[in-house]
């Protein structure tokens, strides 16, 4: 980052696509306006940025890229708030602020050689896309073992990245598993029913593998004892929390949990770590 | 280090020529209460107070303040582009600054200039600075700063100390900025041997005449979840009325907002004080609120500063014992009786 740390790099928006049927979830595909700016910008994913819009604020959001796609940094990003509906009604060449990468990652070096599970539901599931890309990446597959992806929404319309997800259901070096609550759609292919209960029919074994779990706090709730089951240990259930956040460095003190930042210290943490902290999240 | 006597003839002299090359802050009073203000003119600073009502932590840290700018104006080529307000940092003389609050910046300065981060405004701004603390001869009973690592007297955060001795001050340079500082005032006396036993003594005394304690040895080992989880909370939190106005007099307390505004085609982005306090601290956009309740706010302030810091940077709490919160709050809460609380848990 440059000298000042609350300083976004300029960036313009180059691509917006509505992800889902009820267009509240569009992904931004940005590029740095200064080469230098998108040189020195190094992630790892599960890290996030802050998105800066002159005028109207800063919103924390994931980055849904993955290191290995060059040129361009991806947001998937909800309508809720002021920010983000500004956002939603910005068009392609606008320009925008980014700053970061901030926070933490999954833990990528202690993942090495092992099985990935990755659990997602509704629109938590774009740094676990990032995730995804990162390790099907030719440099990267061979440095873990099955990876494995449950991911749900509440209707198909409401999946993101569709065209993708169906491109990893059809490859062999990754196991897709696709759900929806429930779908009055004939030509539907994939799963029906909640991501806990797929979850709890295809993953069998806790054996040597992480679980990346990511989704609307009901989804974690009932995936926890599903995973407890088949013996995933507290330190190998690793979440990404999010909180109201404004400087992202862990320095105007309102994202905390306890003693730890969720912007700086997190926003990834494992569940035995979330253990030791108090539940005000 | 050199050890000076200056009358209180020469130390007005002195503060006034300093306004040529520094910019002065000094406690002055208004209205039934002492603050902190730049000195113009011939102003002079009130030394005859025990504290200011606010901290100067708005010196460093003011209370509103813009970071950057820019235009939405499309036919500008930098429009939507934010730019770094342009900001000075002349050196300035904080004169008259209790040792209490001298050594709250320094807790705070953990935060705001750490291994990862720096902010730039605060960073730049205390090092433009030069602290002049005044001993407090007469604590209050509010004042509790010798059970928290601070003290009348202590050292911490300043560059000179001055003694209050009656007609004559001794000043104490502690840094190679005060003693510059000092150097400029061309004093001739040094304190002999009588004046710094007095000195010594003064010291003594203050640190007596505090009658305030506070427990603090068990908090670093306390377990975190335990102390969340004591039932002590909705008690102390009880009265609370969330006004925040601990948070805004605490010496200690750093958490702020950053808001853009805009005028027609102008924008600034500002930050502005903000407090654990207040709902919207933690209101997500999607509705949810960790801390929907007043209970959890009021347990945040006090665990912020009583366990989670002092986990957190090793450092001791993040009090000086200043007693503004004792003081000012409109229904009583009292962290003296927090501390007991946490610390016998």
């Amino acid at each position: 980052m440059s000298d000042n740390p609350y300083l976004p790099y300029r960036a313009r928006i180059e691509e917006i696509i509505t992800e889902t049927d009820d267009y509240n979830l569009k992904s931004f595909k940005l590029a740095f306006l200064n080469q230098e700016d998108e040189q020195q910008f190094h992630y790892t994913p599960g890290q996030f940025c802050e998105i800066s819009i002159a005028g109207k604020g800063e919103i924390p959001i994931g980055i849904a890229s993955s290191p290995t796609e060059k040129g361009f940094l991806l947001f998937t990003v909800n309508k809720t708030g002021v920010v983000t509906r500004y956002l939603h009604n910005m068009k392609e060449g606008d320009m925008v602020g980014v700053r970061g990468p901030l926070g933490n990652w999954f833990p990528w070096e202690a993942m090495e050689g092992k099985n990935v599970v990755v659990i997602g539901g509704g629109f938590a599931f774009t740094t676990l896309r990032s995730s995804i890309v990162f390790m099907l990446h030719p440099d990267n597959r061979s440095k873990f073992k099955d990876i494995t992806v449950v991911y749900g929404a509440r209707s198909p319309g409401l999946l993101l990245y569709k065209e993708e997800l169906w491109e990893w259901e059809k490859r062999d070096d990754v196991n897709v598993h696709i759900t929806v609550d429930a779908t009055e759609d004939p030509e539907w292919q994939y799963n029906v029913g909640f991501v806990p209960t797929i979850t709890e029919k295809k993953i069998t074994t806790s054996e040597n593998s992480y679980a990346l779990v990511c989704g609307p706090p009901i989804m974690i709730k009932f995936t926890q004892p599903v995973l407890e089951k088949v013996g995933f240990s507290p330190e190998q259930i690793i979440m990404s929390l999010e909180m109201r956040m404004k400087c992202g460095i862990g320095i105007c003190g309102r994202c905390n949990i306890g003693d730890k930042y969720v912007c700086k210290d997190g926003p990834v943490f494992s569940l035995a770590q979330l253990n030791e902290l108090p539940n005000e999240y | 280090m050199s050890e000076t006597v200056i009358t209180r003839e020469e130390i007005k002299e002195f503060i006034k020529s300093l306004q040529g090359s520094y910019e002065v802050f000094a406690p002055v009073r208004e209205g039934g209460y002492h603050r902190f203000k730049q000195l113009t003119g011939d102003e002079a600073a009130d030394l005859d107070f025990s504290n200011t009502r606010l901290s100067p932590k708005s010196l460093l840290f003011p209370q509103s303040e813009r970071m950057f700018e820019f235009t939405l104006d499309e036919t500008n080529e930098d429009s939507h582009i934010l730019k770094e307000t342009p900001k000075e940092y002349p050196p300035a003389v904080v004169f008259g600054i209790r040792p209490c609050d001298a050594k709250a910046l320094r807790l705070v300065n953990v935060n705001f200039d750490n291994p990862e981060f720096t902010d730039p405004w605060w960073a730049k701004r205390l090092d433009s600075m030069t602290f002049i603390g005044l001993g407090c001869n007469d604590p209050c009973s509010t004042c509790f700063c010798t059970s928290v690592g601070c003290g009348p007297f202590h050292e911490e955060g300043l560059d000179i100390l001055l003694f209050d001795l009656g007609e004559r001050y001794l000043a104490k340079a502690l840094t190679d900025k005060g003693e510059q500082l000092l150097g400029q005032g061309g004093f001739q006396e040094d304190a002999d041997v009588d004046t710094r036993k007095r000195a010594g003594e003064l010291k003594k005394e203050a640190e007596h005449k505090i009658s305030s304690h506070v427990p603090t040895d068990k908090l670093k080992d306390k377990d975190l979840l335990n102390l969340f989880d004591a039932p002590f909370w909705d008690e102390v939190a009880f009265a609370c009325i969330n006004c925040g106005t601990c948070t805004f007099l605490c010496p200690t307390c750093w958490c702020f907002d950053i808001q853009d505004e805009v005028s027609k085609n102008q924008g600034d982005r500002i930050r502005n004080w903000d407090s654990c306090m207040f709902p919207l601290f933690t209101l997500h956009a999607s509705g949810h609120n960790p801390r929907s309740e007043k209970v959890q706010r009021a347990r945040q302030r006090f665990m912020h500063k009583l366990k989670y810091y002092v986990d957190k940077y090793g450092n001791g709490v993040a009090c000086v014992g200043c007693g503004r919160c004792v003081n000012y709050c409109p229904v009583n809460i009292d962290i003296r009786e927090v501390f007991k609380l946490m610390n016998e848990w």
